[in-house]
C-alpha cells in the first residue's frame, strides 16, 4: 500500500462522505465530484488509464453537470435544512454494514485475497478499441441503439406541440 | 551530434545535465518539476504577450491606436495590468458562497494548465507521453465547465448565474463536435498518443509535409475543430456567456482584483491549449512546414504556429458580430455536428481507397456536397430569404 494510494483513497472517501453529510445540495454535488476525481485517479494509479479518463469525461463532464442542472432547475439555490432523523440513520448504517459485510466476505472467499498476482498487463486504448469493435461489437451497437432511443424519447417529451404557446 | 540537432535538443540536454546532479532517489520528482515549471512560466508569459497583441490587433481593426503609453509601443502594458490587478481590492459579495467563490478561479486555472501535460512543444519535449493523451486532454477540459458553474452559482447574482448557464450549455453543445472533429486524426494515426500523432505527420514527400490538414478530411476536420474551439473558449463570435450588453460580464461579474485576472488567465490558457491541440492534431505539431526548413529548432515551429492561430482568433474577434442563442445552438447541432459525422465517414473512405487522384475527388465530393446542402438548409431554414421576424421584440 503506497503513499499515493493512501492519499487518493483518503480523497475519495472524504469526498463521498462530505457528499452525504453536507447540508447544501450543490455543495453535496461538488463534494461528490471530488470523490469522482479521486476514483479516476485511483484507476490511473492501478494502471487503467483509459478507465480513469473515461471516468472524468463521463462522471464529471456529464453526470456532475447534469446533477447540478437538475438541482438548479427544480429547486431554489437556497441551502436546505434537513433534520437528520434517527431511524433514517440507523437504517442507513445497517444497510451499509450489511453490504460491506457481504462484499468483504465475497472478496475474502474468492481466493483473490493474498494471492501473488502476475505483473499487471498494460491495456492500451487500442486494445480496448479492438475488443469493442470485434468481440463485443453487438453489445456496443445495442447500447448505442438504446441511447438513441432514450435521446429521441427525451426530445419527444420536451418538444412543444405546434400552436402551443411557449 | 551536429550543431543543428544540438540546438533542437538544447532544453532536453540541459535538463539531463541538471538531473545528473540530483541524488538518485529524488530524480523522478526533480525530472517532473523541471518539465512542469518551464510550462508554468512560458504559457502565462505567452498569455501576457497575447493580451497586448489582442488589444493592439483589435485597435488596428477598429482604427484606433490601442495601448501605447507603457513602454515602447505599449508592449509593457501586461506588466501594468498585472500590478493593477494584484493591488486592487478583492471584493467578495456578502451573500456569496465564500468557499466555492474562492475555489472556482483556482479550479479553472488548474484545469487549463493540466491540458498542457500532453502537448508536445518540441521534438522529445512533452511532460508526459500518455497512451491516451488526446482523451486526457478532452477529459480535463470538462473540468472547466464545473469551474464556470461554481463561479456563476457561488456569486449569488442573477447575471452571473445566467452567464454560467449560457456558458455551460454552449460548452456542452460544442464539446461533442470538438471531439468528433478530432476523431478523424485518431483514425488516421491509429493512436491516442499526442507524440505518436505528431510523429505520424513529421515526414515529407518532396518538400511538402504530411500534415493531416493537407487532406480533404483533415482540412474539414481542422476547420470544424477551430470553430468548435472558438465556441469552447467562449470567444467572439460565440461570446454570449459574457455578452456585455445583456448580462454585463457573465459568470465572473462578481470577481475583482486578482481572482478576475485568474479568470482571464484561465480563459486564455484554455484557448491556447485548444489551439496547441489543433496544431498537434492537424498542423504537424513541431514539424517544419517544408523539408528544407528542418534545421530550424522544432519548438520554434510550434510557437510560430501557436501565435499564428492566436492571431486568427483575434482577427475573427475583430470581424464577426455576436451570435444569438438560437443561432448558436442551431449552428452546433444542425450544421457542425452532422458535418463532423460526414467527415468521419469520408476519412474512412479515404483510408480504404487506393492512393491517387480518385481518392481526392471522391472524398472532396463527399464533404463538399453535404456542406452545400446543409449550409443552405440551415441558413435559409427552407423558407428562402425573407424579412426576419422578431418573436419577442415587436
Amino acid at each position: 500500500m503506497t503513499i499515493t494510494f493512501l492519499i487518493l483513497a483518503g480523497l475519495t472517501i472524504a469526498g463521498t462522505v462530505a457528499a452525504m453529510g453536507l447540508r447544501n445540495l450543490i455543495h453535496c454535488v461538488l463534494a461528490l465530484t471530488l470523490g469522482f476525481v479521486g476514483l479516476a485517479a485511483l484507476y490511473m494509479h492501478l494502471g487503467a488509464q483509459f478507465a480513469g479518463f473515461v471516468q472524468i469525461l463521463v462522471y464529471i463532464g456529464g453526470v456532475a453537470i447534469l446533477a447540478v442542472f437538475a438541482i438548479m432547475t427544480t429547486q431554489s439555490a437556497e441551502p436546505v435544512t434537513r433534520p437528520g432523523s434517527a431511524p433514517f440513520w440507523v437504517a442507513g448504517t445497517l444497510v451499509a454494514t450489511g453490504v460491506f459485510a457481504v462484499l468483504a466476505w465475497a472478496i475474502h472467499g474468492s481466493g483473490a485475497h493474498g494471492r501473488v498476482l502476475p505483473a499487471e498487463p498494460v491495456v492500451t486504448a487500442q486494445q480496448i478499441g479492438f475488443a469493442l469493435m470485434r468481440g463485443y461489437v453487438l453489445p456496443l451497437e445495442l447500447m448505442g441503439l438504446l441511447l438513441t432511443v432514450a435521446l429521441i424519447g427525451a426530445v419527444v417529451v420536451a418538444i412543444h406541440e405546434r400552436g402551443e404557446s411557449i | 551530434m551536429s550543431h543543428v540537432q544540438m540546438l533542437d535538443q538544447i532544453f532536453v540536454i540541459v535538463k539531463h545535465w541538471l538531473l545528473a546532479y540530483v541524488p538518485a532517489g529524488w530524480q523522478p520528482l526533480a525530472s517532473a518539476v523541471m518539465s512542469v515549471v518551464p510550462v508554468l512560466i512560458l504559457f502565462p508569459l505567452l498569455f501576457a504577450i497575447t493580451t497586448v497583441l489582442e488589444r493592439k490587433g483589435l485597435a488596428r481593426l477598429q482604427n484606433r491606436y490601442g495601448p501605447n503609453r507603457v513602454g515602447p509601443f505599449g508592449i509593457l502594458q501586461p506588466i501594468a495590468d498585472g500590478v493593477k490587478s494584484l493591488t486592487k481590492e478583492d471584493i467578495v459579495p456578502r451573500s456569496a458562497d465564500q468557499m466555492v467563490h474562492l475555489l472556482a478561479p483556482l479550479l479553472l486555472v488548474t484545469a487549463a494548465f493540466l491540458g498542457y501535460a500532453v502537448i508536445p512543444i518540441g521534438r522529445g519535449m512533452v511532460i508526459t507521453d500518455m497512451n491516451g493523451g488526446v482523451l486526457f486532454f478532452f477529459a480535463i477540459s470538462s473540468l472547466v465547465e464545473l469551474a464556470v458553474f461554481m463561479a456563476g452559482w457561488s456569486s449569488r447574482s442573477k447575471y452571473s448565474l445566467f452567464g454560467a448557464m449560457r456558458a455551460i450549455a454552449q460548452m456542452i453543445s460544442y464539446e461533442v463536435p470538438l471531439v468528433l472533429a478530432a476523431v478523424v486524426v485518431i483514425m488516421a494515426a491509429g493512436t491516442l498518443s499526442t507524440v505518436s500523432i505528431v510523429n505520424a505527420q513529421a515526414s515529407y514527400s518532396g518538400i511538402f509535409p504530411h500534415w493531416f490538414v493537407f487532406t480533404p478530411w483533415g482540412f474539414t476536420g481542422f476547420a470544424l475543430f477551430m470553430v468548435a474551439a472558438t465556441a469552447e473558449s467562449n470567444r467572439s463570435p460565440f461570446d454570449l456567456p459574457e455578452g456585455e450588453s445583456e448580462i454585463i460580464a457573465g459568470y465572473y461579474i462578481e470577481y475583482s482584483g486578482f481572482k478576475f485576472a485568474l479568470f482571464f488567465l484561465g480563459e486564455y490558457l484554455g484557448m491556447m491549449a485548444t489551439s496547441a491541440m489543433a496544431i498537434t492534431l492537424f498542423l504537424g505539431g513541431w514539424a517544419a512546414p517544408f523539408s528544407f526548413l528542418t534545421w530550424v529548432p522544432s519548438y520554434f515551429w510550434f510557437f510560430a504556429k501557436l501565435l499564428a492561430l492566436i492571431c486568427g482568433f483575434i482577427w475573427i474577434r475583430g470581424t464577426l458580430p455576436r451570435l444569438r442563442m438560437d443561432q448558436l445552438m442551431n449552428f452546433s447541432w444542425k450544421f457542425i455536428l452532422p458535418m463532423t459525422v460526414i467527415n468521419i465517414i469520408a476519412a474512412g473512405v479515404w483510408r480504404f481507397m487506393p492512393m491517387g487522384p480518385w481518392r481526392w475527388l471522391v472524398c472532396s465530393l463527399m464533404i463538399a456536397g453535404p456542406f452545400i446542402v446543409l449550409g443552405r438548409a440551415t441558413s435559409w431554414q427552407g423558407k428562402g430569404v425573407a424579412v426576419r421576424k422578431y418573436r419577442y421584440a415587436e
